[in-house]
């Protein structure tokens, strides 16, 4: 029994490994913000929406039949959380029943007792999940449900879960254990075989013709037996291993379904808590207003970048007001490089960017009235950071370090942001070292997002007119006020810095 | 020819008494490491005495290296060592069965003790008949097993016993255990209870889980419960069982002593070409010597200490051959020069060497030829003993006495720097003194010192010299080299080094 509903046809591993970029990521996304608002609080959840937004999905398929999911989660919300709470509670309970058996080696008996216990209660949640399936399965239009609702009915027919209950009474042993045994080494008993005792379902009179029959034609078969003495203690000892041997496999068989059939709750809760996560989050926009949408990814091959009113989600998240979105079209660029005033929203419209690339390749609603995007295969980050304060090595050494990181794990058709980089330097050093980078990753087919202030850098390729590199600007009206959008235009000399120092120092006459 | 034994081809030859004493000069040697490594992992066999006893015949040692060569087949070797295998198990089953206490466990340990005894008998005349042998020891030993494996005692032996374990193997019982009562009956076909339900949880399945089975010891005791069980089924199968009791009865001395002392003497050969593996694997060679009771002009090539290399390997530090060769008169290696420099190891080799082919093993180098001698001394430095009353010097010299008197010409004798307690001028004296008493012996011998003078002293000497690295003097190469014995040769390559050479010196003070 799968969920699958993170994946058509595999689990989702919560314990994957994450790219190694992942801390920069985080960093220079400020990530967090966006997991708190999917986690209110929950660790829980906190860690599958890091696990599933920070592990990108490349292939378009997958994409789309989460995002069919979440749609379908957007509807019926409520339905959706008491699926998670059946399967938080269920992973709680048995908790609380086995609590006991931590840091102990059962005895197959004890151990048998207990897993018939758990598996009964399971039983009880895995009912209830059926409830659900047979009740509102009609709601639901997205593959991942449907076939998990489907899956829900044919697994757990009337008849099959009949069949187990009949099981645990058995496994209580009224009758005694009978099993099998074969000559091992040293005459040594083993292959110990747990067999069925007589079938007690009968009525009396059926057994007394049964012993009946048995008497005049059974061929006598000699059997004889041994009985413990009261104060035999060694042999009440001996005499219960013996019987251990006979229910160990059963008991181990029972303990271990019960584990299995945990796991699965264990995934259903994992698997929904991604979705938890995204309605929490939509809850949040939906009450401020903010537009989300579902992206429309395209190939990895291809190079796509449109989008209206894309705006930064984290940023929006501590905001009261809503935040600027933004408009672009750039389609078939491999280079998009930003200049322009400080302040003016360059850095927020590249964490924009990364953070809806993100959303988007783990199959959540982009932060935006429409989104289209290429899938990259990787995202990463390279920003100026704060100076070293182990003082181990300087600025520019250190960016080059994290650039050489960079290149060990970049590929084809991975996205790179680049935040005022190599800006360690003056600046004709700084733009040779950032021209130079550039144009080998962009020979490499990596896609490449680049706000800077290195103007000769910006202005090299600006004078190159390449066909697939756009430059947008951080827009500045007449008067030196900010609009915090992003317009399409040539790099400017200045990047405004003298308005910035005019308007702090208030010199502007 | 019969066979008799795999360490001896002639019945006059054997050992008459084992020996446990490891002979005098072993020490000095090294060669007690040596023996130590070689036979570790192998005390069951109490392989020493083989290798504490000398052969005196240069046909005996032939007979040796004609099988150790046989046995350099991977083949052949396996084959053994599946032998020997199945032989230990089969006395480790022998062991446990005489520790058991029913009577029951033990007649089955011990019949698969003799299973396991057929069983190696078998395979290995079939592994021998598929084996091109050369050697005449192989050879008397296939016909011998192949004859004995067709005899009626064997093959009879074999058919019983097979039968009875057949017989047990089918046995197959049940157990109701209800409160306190066990009841044992036969088993009437019942289905597999566990599989049932297993199956009946099987989609659940996940990942791997945890396996919550219960360890049970699997030690062969049984307790009385178990015991108890036992003799029940004894009466629910009384043909088997009885059949079980007749054959431990009949079959008490079943093992034959010419193959489980094969089993032993075998040994001698597997644990030497197992010590060898470790060399060759190192890339060091070893080679089959010439041995001449004649010719004493002997030689090795790429030689090498075998108890140094031993422990070398184990550090993974390199190893440094030697090579040494003495052509007409000459008889006597002096080695002197600086100290540390492998002099000890060098001496050591050239006695390791020859008693390694003394006792029909290749030695190490890429060819040897060495001489059979009737005895080896040793003469090395020791500790003063406090309950020795005699000087240190009138120590050595008795002792040097007392190898000179019992050595013959066919003797080796190896001198390890004697002669440091006393002034140079009397070590000179001396040391002239005993080398022509060696000399005239016309023995062969190394001769380790400090005394320059001893080097040429007669054209059956021969001089050898420690090395160093002439740029570096500290570092040395382990090298000993046929050279004139010139202690100026290190003293020079320091001063060079500190630029106080005779040239050196002219040269800074020009100015």
């Amino acid at each position: 029994m799968k969920a699958f509903l993170m994946y058509r046809d595999r689990d989702f591993d919560l314990q994957r490994e994450l790219p190694l970029n992942e801390p920069a990521l985080t960093q220079d996304l400020e990530l967090n913000r966006l997991l708190n608002a999917m986690a209110l609080d929950d660790k829980f959840l906190f860690e599958v929406a890091r696990k599933a937004v920070l592990s990108s999905l490349s292939d378009l398929d997958t994409i789309v039949y989460r995002q069919n999911i979440l749609e379908d989660c957007l509807k019926n919300s409520s339905i959706v959380k008491d699926i998670y709470d059946i399967a938080v509670e269920s992973i709680e309970s048995k908790k609380k029943h086995f609590y006991w058996f931590f840091g102990r080696h059962p005895s197959p008996s004890s151990l048998l007792h207990a897993s018939v216990g758990v598996i009964q209660m399971l039983v009880g949640f895995l009912k209830k999940l059926k409830n659900i399936a047979e009740e509102h399965a009609n709601k639901f239009e997205s593959a991942g449900f449907t076939t998990f609702f489907a899956m829900l009915n044919k697994e757990l027919e009337d008849e099959y879960l009949a069949r187990v209950q009949d099981h645990l009474r058995e496994l209580k042993f009224r009758n005694g254990v009978l099993m099998s045994a074969e000559l091992g080494r040293g005459n040594k008993g083993i292959n110990y075989v747990l067999h069925k005792p007589q079938d007690q379902k009968q009525s009396w009179l059926e057994r007394i013709f049964a012993s009946w029959l048995e008497q005049i034609f059974a061929k006598k078969t000699p059997a004889y037996t041994f009985r413990i003495a009261n104060r035999d203690e060694m042999g009440a000892r001996a005499l219960s291993e013996l019987r251990g041997k006979g229910i160990n496999l059963v008991a181990n068989a029972l303990a271990q379904s019960a584990d299995h059939i945990l796991s699965f709750f264990n995934l259903l809760r994992t698997e929904m808590a991604f979705y938890v996560g995204c309605l929490n989050l939509h809850d949040h926009l939906a009450k401020k207003g903010e537009p989300t949408c579902f992206p429309l990814p395209v190939a990895p091959g291809e190079r796509r970048e449109r989008f209206n009113g894309l705006y930064d989600v984290c940023l929006s998240l501590i905001l009261k007001q809503r935040v600027v979105g933004n408009d672009v079209s750039a389609d078939d660029k491999d280079l998009v490089i930003i200049t322009g005033a400080n302040q003016g929203g360059k850095s927020t419209f590249l964490r924009s960017i990364g953070l809806a690339q993100l959303m988007m390749q783990c199959g959540m609603f982009a932060p935006a009235e429409s989104f289209c995007a290429n899938i990259c295969d990787g995202l990463f980050t390279h920003y100026k950071r704060e100076e070293d304060v182990t003082m181990s090595s300087g600025k520019l050494d250190e960016e080059l370090s994290r650039m050489s990181d960079i290149v060990d794990n970049v590929r084809v058709n991975s996205l790179l942001l680049f935040n005022e980089s190599f800006a360690a330097t003056n600046e004709r050093e700084g733009s040779e070292i950032a021209g130079q980078i550039t144009s080998a990753l962009l020979e490499k087919r990596i896609k490449i997002f680049y706000v800077t202030h290195l103007y000769e850098f910006a202005h090299g390729f600006y004078d190159q007119r390449m066909e697939n590199a756009i430059f947008l600007r951080a827009e500045r009206q007449a008067d030196g006020g900010r609009t915090f959008k992003i317009i399409e235009g040539a790099p400017l000399e200045t990047s405004y810095g003298k308005d910035l120092y005019n308007n702090i120092f208030r010199t502007d006459n | 020819m019969a066979f008799h034994s795999i360490l001896f081809e002639r019945t006059e030859d054997s050992m008459k008494t084992e020996t446990v004493e490891a002979p005098g000069f072993f020490l000095d040697l090294n060669l007690d490491q040596v023996i130590d490594a070689i036979v570790a992992g192998k005390q069951e066999y109490n392989l020493k005495p083989f290798f504490y006893t000398s052969l005196g015949d240069i046909d005996a040692i032939k007979y040796r290296q004609e099988i150790m060569r046989d046995l350099e087949n991977e083949v052949l070797f396996e084959d053994i060592k599946s032998f020997s295998e199945k032989m230990r198990s089969m006395r480790a089953n022998l062991a446990i069965a005489d520790k058991l206490y029913y009577e029951y466990q033990k007649e089955r340990m011990f019949l698969d003790a003799i299973s396991i005894y057929c069983d190696a008998v078998n395979c290995l005349v079939h592994d021998l008949s598929l084996v091109d042998l050369k050697s005449r020891g192989f050879l008397a030993f296939r016909a011998y097993l192949a004859n004995y494996a067709e005899s009626s005692p064997f093959t009879s032996l074999l058919a019983e016993t097979k039968k009875l374990i057949d017989d047990l193997l089918s046995v197959k019982y049940c157990l109701l255990i209800k409160s306190n009562s066990i009841v044992v009956r036969k088993y009437e076909s019942e289905i597999d209870y566990s599989a049932e339900v297993e199956e009946t949880f099987e989609k659940f399945k996940q990942g791997a889980v945890e396996d919550y089975r219960a360890e049970y010891s699997d030690s062969l005791t049984m307790n009385h419960v178990e015991a108890g069980v036992l003799d029940f089924v004894a009466q629910l199968y009384p043909d088997i069982f009885s059949t079980l009791d007749d054959y431990c009865a009949k079959n008490a001395n079943y093992l034959y002593e010419t193959i489980s002392v094969f089993d032993r003497e075998i040994q001698f050969y597997v644990a030497y070409l197992e010590f060898v593996a470790k060399f060759r694997r190192a890339g060091l060679k070893f080679c089959y010597p010439q041995i001449s009771n004649e010719c004493k002009e002997v030689f090795d090539f790429e030689g090498f200490d075998l108890a140094l290399a031993n422990k070398l390997i184990n550090e993974n530090s390199s190893i440094v051959c030697n090579d040494f060769y003495l052509k007409d008169k000459e008889r006597i290696f002096v080695v002197s020069g600086p100290n540390q420099g492998g002099k000890t190891t060098f001496a050591r080799t050239f006695g390791q060497l020859h008693y390694m082919a003394s006792i029909g093993c290749p030695v190490p180098g890429r060819k040897a030829r060495l001489f059979l001698f009737d005895r080896v001394f040793t003469h090395f430095e020791k500790e003063e003993r406090i309950n020795n009353l005699r000087g240190k010097l009138q120590d050595d010299l008795v002792r040097i006495y007392d190898i000179l008197n019992q050595a013959t010409p066919k003797s080796i004798i190896i001198m390890n720097e004697i002669l440091t307690s006393t002034t140079l001028k009397d070590a000179v004296f001396l040391g002239k003194k005993i080398m022509k008493k060696i000399i005239q012996l016309d023995q062969l011998c190394v001769f380790v010192t400090f005394i320059d003078e001893l080097a040429c002293l007669s054209e059956k000497s021969v001089s050898m010299v420690s090395t160093v690295v002439p740029e570096n003097p500290a570092l040395r190469t382990y090298k000993i080299v046929r050279r004139p014995a010139d202690g100026l040769a290190y003293a020079l390559s320091i001063a060079e080094k500190y630029r106080l050479t005779y040239d050196h010196l002219k040269e800074r003070l020009k100015s």
